[in-house]
């Protein structure tokens, strides 16, 4: 439980920040909360010669109000995305998720930014920011890219981020009077991650289902967004009929690991039944 | 004597027996400022880290050390070799086995003890261990005990492969360790052939690991210059690790010295002689430094003594009506690799047959056979005294299967089943007498409690509506305070325990014991004892434990002990200061002793008010003004050798409600009642409680230690590992009767374990209550989300409501 070695570099400034990234290259590697980072270091998973630590960068903290959408610092934590209001009234699912992640301690360093780069399919933001259609600000050595996230995740611990750029900023766009969402998460204690988790948010023109992300936490090697299950809804009136087809279309894209948290059968059935949760919940809410 | 308000004003000043007074060991606990293994620093102290096996059987085809060496800070690595000369490089358990102190030619386990890295810092001999080469064989391993006997089985220990014992009797194949039966065999047989109704099952208790928050560790310090070594350590019975290292080491038991400081928790797991303290021992000696090595989490789950691991068949036989008429038990019991389980020394399945419970059976029969298999050794009792948990389980599991079958109330049917009150001292089946019990009392109460027939009627309208609900009872009886000598040794110490007292001139006192705190309060339960003893307020009472140089020789804390042998030994040897005591207060008071009364903290003459010296007085005269031919002073010891065990009871209950579609259950209610006789501090005894329970919910909810095929171990963090937070903890009701022990000083039995043997079943028995009316007779533990998913789901009841 002790890692190897290895340098640690402390930039004040993002510029200073992707420079140190594009002089160590491959051996560099960002540090956050370090909640994902130094737990694989520790188990000497990850040995990576030079950490570049964000955390004295102070621009990249805090949830700032940009008109019709919310944007969130990539070093903002967790306990931070709790406490904003701004969130709350803009888009409740992200600090309702967030209550969802870990524990307290693990959530007074985990950062946003460092859940969403990590590209660990149990982390929990990705499939929330599948669902809430944001986009990555990243900046490297030459200069700044936009991304959605539906499509950011290429494999576990593999997304289109590049070695040499920093995440810098998570943009939102804020929910409607008639937007619905839930998160539903099932987890074995307080601390874990998900045994199977599913991100709604939809709209509901009257009765009708105007809009709707679905997408799966832990149930693949990355977040997978269920569009045919989302195809269900689409332009319905949501029922229980439909509730269970699209939880169906939902199952059928799972493909979980087995670990102790369950067999492929039952992660697949939980991701079915928290969809089902889920979907239930976001029409209640958007009802009003 | 009627109390006055004077003399119950007093007796309050003392705090003493029966006062919810604060823990006198908590301010320094919840400052942090408690001093334990990890926190000795000496100078010049170095650190070990071991290389550990990747496989679970191999051969080792050769080790190389050069690389390590040449890191600069490395001091020695160590491995069997290293070790042969000495002949250290196997151990002797506690259970007449050997132990590869460091793995000799193969590994029988994955993560077992290869070399030991001694370094500058811990951060080099992590680095180093990297750099030690071992070049291993894959062998077969075996995983599932089942498969230890087959023919083909491939042999674990070579070492004894053609040895007709390893210490507990006799052997019938290489990977069999012993078998062990008790009871009257052909009765028992003859009850099942002539009995109206018979039930038997399968049930497995799992493997899993005490995981105390502290992991095990030492601190080793051998002084050349003096010939002595000191060795601070994790133990819950540092005397007898004195022993085993002035066996192993041929230091003079004289010149070593033992220290158990803080103990961040033992649950048993810091009961035996680990390969990491033989290793540091031996490197200190040889470098002439301190050495300390401290496992992490992963070593701790993974080597460090596990518990249960019994693979069991109960059987019942009984009338129609339900009467029990015999028990039949089988177990095989997995104990790893090595028979390195912590039991008194002559009992191979501990105290297993106290499997016939709370109910008077007239027939049982019961064998243990244990085996070899690929995994680390132990076999240690978690929470409760040695295999009592396992015996508990099995017949508070069975009662109900019975219940099923008969269709009877898992209630009634105990009620029936029950010693009487009238039957005590009770001579059991299986030959324990217990020493004291009302157990239909301790049901009754519970029943009205939680009003029973409410909570059944529920339970049907729920079960008509298809819904989970499961009640779960436990009427469970514990044997601890090991033990009468007679009986219980430790490779031949008798399991007797010490308390030694000393009156200070100024009336205050210290009090040492051969036992070890571990988080259980010691140090305000003992001083409440002779509080009350001595008439001196608890306040002013100073308990030390741990240290080999200055308390007296104990066996050390585990198995409920502490209170029924060690608390014992200080009521004891408190009534000798007092008797001293009263002889000086005759002489000063120029009376007979015989006119003396003794008055919560004085005496008085009798008929005489205003003549009386209180314990303070006579405890200053004692060093100045003693009657003549009496000795100085005021201090007695006392090595106490207990009658009879004691046998703490409970009736618990335990309500769920369990998640169709996901698995969960949630613990609506659970109502516990013990009774653990004389209750010294009873917030000490309800923390302990909960604590205890708290592990059982741990324990039933989903701890396990898991294995695939190969051998590997799985879950070995606290990411899957089940640690119950205050989040998952279910809320606790907490009752108590008082039935005293009658052969204990003050009738205290013991009660920290109880929570644990009797909440286990509790817990499991509500989970298959919830599928009792489905024809689900029993399905095992952990009952976790999964677990109980895949019932559900086998019985189709997870049918979304739109499907
Ligand atoms: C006990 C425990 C339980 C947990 N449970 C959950 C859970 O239920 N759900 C959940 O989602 N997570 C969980 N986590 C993970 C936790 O939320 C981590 O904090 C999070 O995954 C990573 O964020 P971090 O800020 O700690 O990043 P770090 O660990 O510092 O970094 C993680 C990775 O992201 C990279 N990175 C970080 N920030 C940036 C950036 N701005 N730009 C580019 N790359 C970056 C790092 O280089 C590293 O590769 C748990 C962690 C623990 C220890």
């Amino acid at each position: 439980m002790i890692p190897g070695k290895f340098e640690y570099h402390a930039p004040e400034t993002l510029a200073d920040a992707v420079a140190l990234l594009g002089q160590y290259g491959e051996d560099g590697k960002v540090l956050a909360g370090g909640h994902s980072l130094l737990p694989m270091m520790k188990l000497r998973f990850a040995e990576p010669a030079h950490l570049i630590d964000l955390n004295r960068i102070k621009d990249l903290r805090g949830v700032r109000d940009g008109g019709n959408k919310v944007l969130i610092g990539a070093m903002t934590v967790e306990n931070d995305l709790i406490a904003a209001d701004l969130l709350w009234a803009k888009c409740p699912l992200v600090p309702e998720a967030a209550k969802q992640i870990a524990d307290p301690q693990v959530r007074n360093r985990g950062t946003i930014g460092g859940d969403v780069c990590h590209g660990d399919p149990g982390n929990d933001h990705p499939a929330i920011m599948i669902a809430v259609d944001a986009t990555f600000v990243v900046v490297g050595p030459e200069g700044e890219r936009k991304l959605p996230a539906n499509g950011f995740y290429l494999g576990t611990y593999w997304t289109q981020l590049e070695e040499s750029e920093v995440l810098t900023e998570i943009q939102i766009p804020a929910f409607n009077d008639n937007t619905g969402w839930a998160y539903h998460k099932l987890k074995r204690k307080t601390g874990d991650w998900a045994t199977a988790a599913s991100a709604v948010v939809l709209e509901l023109d009257g009765d009708v289902c105007s809009r709707v992300n679905i997408a799966l936490t832990n149930v693949g090697p990355t977040a997978l967004k269920a569009e045919e299950a989302e195809a269900v809804l689409a332009g319905q009136v949501v029922d229980e009929n439909l509730i269970e087809q699209a939880a169906q279309k939902a199952m059928a894209i799972c493909d979980p690991a087995e670990d102790l948290r369950g067999d492929v059968e039952y992660k697949t059935h939980m991701a079915g039944e928290m969809t089902r949760r889920a979907i239930r919940q976001a029409v209640q809410r958007a009802r009003g | 004597m009627a109390a006055t308000a004077d003399t119950l004003e007093r007796e309050n000043k003392l705090e003493g027996i029966g006062c919810k007074r604060k823990r006198k060991e908590d301010g320094r606990f919840i400052q942090g400022k408690g001093s334990y293994v990890d926190d000795v620093k000496l100078p010049g102290m170095l650190f070990a880290d071991f290389v550990r096996s990747p496989h679970a059987h191999a051969r080792i085809k050769s080790i190389r050390k050069e690389r390590a060496l040449a890191l600069p800070g490395v001091h020695a690595v160590l491995t069997a070799d290293d070790l042969k000369p000495l002949n250290l490089h196997w151990m002797p358990t506690l259970a007449g086995d050997t132990q590869a102190v460091l793995a000799d030619e193969k590994v029988a386990f994955q993560m077992q003890e290869v070399a030991m890295v001694v370094a500058d810092d811990r951060y080099i001999a992590a680095d180093a261990t990297e750099l030690v080469e071992v070049e291993y064989e894959e062998l077969p391993a075996i995983v599932d005990p089942h498969k230890a006997m087959d023919a083909d089985a491939p042999v674990i220990r070579e070492d004894i492969a053609g040895k007709a014992e390893a210490g507990q009797g006799k052997r019938e194949h290489p990977n069999h360790i012993f078998s062990w039966e008790v009871g009257d065999k052909d009765g028992t047989d003859r009850a099942f052939e002539a009995a109206e109704v018979t039930v038997a099952q399968e049930m497995v208790n799992q493997r899993v690991h005490p995981c105390p928050l502290e992991t095990c560790g030492c601190v080793a310090s051998f002084d050349k210059a003096r010939g002595e070594l000191t060795v601070y350590i994790t133990s819950q019975a540092p005397h007898v690790v004195r022993t085993v290292v002035s066996m192993l080491s041929g230091v003079p038991e004289s010149k070593v010295r033992i220290i158990s400081p803080d103990i961040g928790g033992g649950f048993g797991n810091k009961v035996g002689v680990y390969p990491g303290y033989v290793v540091a021992i031996v490197a200190s000696i040889v470098l002439g430094r301190p050495v300390k090595w401290i496992e992490d989490r992963t070593e701790n789950l993974s080597t460090t003594a596990f518990a249960r691991d019994y693979h069991m068949v109960g059987e019942l036989a009984a009338d129609k009506d339900g009467r029990i008429k015999a028990m039949r038990v089988n177990v095989l019991a997995d104990h790893g690799a090595f028979n390195a389980h912590a039991q008194p020394t002559k009992w191979p399945a501990g105290f297993f047959s106290v499997c016939t419970g709370s109910y008077d059976i007239p027939y049982a029969h019961a064998r243990v056979n244990g085996v070899y298999t690929n995994k680390a050794p132990g076999g240690v009792a978690y929470r409760c005294s040695f295999r009592v948990t396992e015996a508990v389980y099995v017949i508070e599991r069975m009662i109900d299967v019975l219940a099923q079958k008969l269709g009877m109330d898992p209630a009634e049917i105990r009620l029936r089943n029950f010693v009487k009150k009238e039957q005590f001292p009770y001579q059991s089946a299986l030959d324990w007498e217990y020493d004291s019990g009302d157990y239909e009392t301790a049901l009754r109460k519970v029943m009205e409690a939680v009003d029973y027939p409410a909570l059944r009627k529920e339970q049907a309208e729920k079960r008509s509506r298809g819904e989970l609900m499961g009640i779960g009872l436990c009427t469970f009886t514990e044997i601890v305070g090991a033990g009468p000598s007679k009986a219980c040794d430790i490779l031949g110490v008798g399991m007797f325990d010490s308390a030694e007292i000393r009156v200070h001139p100024t009336g205050s006192v210290i009090a040492r014991m051969g036992t070890i705190t571990q988080g259980q309060g010691h140090q305000t339960t003992y001083a409440q004892i002779i509080a009350s003893e001595l008439g001196i307020p608890s306040e002013e009472i100073q308990i030390e434990e741990g240290d080999t140089s200055t308390a007296p020789y104990g066996l050390g804390t585990y198995g409920s002990r502490s209170t029924p042998v060690g608390g014992a030994a200080t009521a004891v040897a408190a009534r000798k200061i007092r008797d001293k005591a009263r002889k000086i207060a005759a002489h000063l008071l120029e009376v007979s002793e015989n006119d003396l009364d003794w008055e919560v903290d004085r005496f008085k003459v009798k008929g005489v008010p205003g003549q009386e010296k209180t314990m303070k007085e006579v405890a200053w005269a004692a060093y100045n003004n003693v009657p003549e031919g009496m000795e100085m002073g005021l201090e007695a010891v006392d090595y106490y050798d207990p009658p009879n065990f004691t046998y703490p009871f409970g009736a618990y209950l335990c309500v769920v409600d369990i998640d169709k579609h996901t698995g969960e259950t949630k613990v609506r209610r659970f109502y516990a009642l013990d009774d653990c006789g004389t209750r010294i501090n009873p917030m000490i005894i309800e923390g302990q409680i909960h604590g205890g329970l708290n592990e059982a919910f741990a324990v039933a909810m989903g701890q396990q230690l898991v294995f695939d095929e190969a051998g590997n171990i799985l879950g070995n963090t606290l990411m899957d590992y089940f640690l119950p937070t205050f989040v998952e903890t279910p809320h606790w009701e907490l009752d108590h009767t008082v039935t005293p022990s009658p052969h204990h000083p003050i009738g205290a039995k013991g009660v920290a374990e109880s929570p644990h043997v009797g909440g286990i079943p509790c817990f499991s028995n509500a989970v298959n209550d919830a599928f009792a009316h489905l024809g689900v007779t029993h399905v095992d533990m952990p009952h976790s989300a999964y677990n109980v998913w895949k019932t559900v789901h086998r019985l189709g009841l997870d049918k979304p409501s739109a499907a």
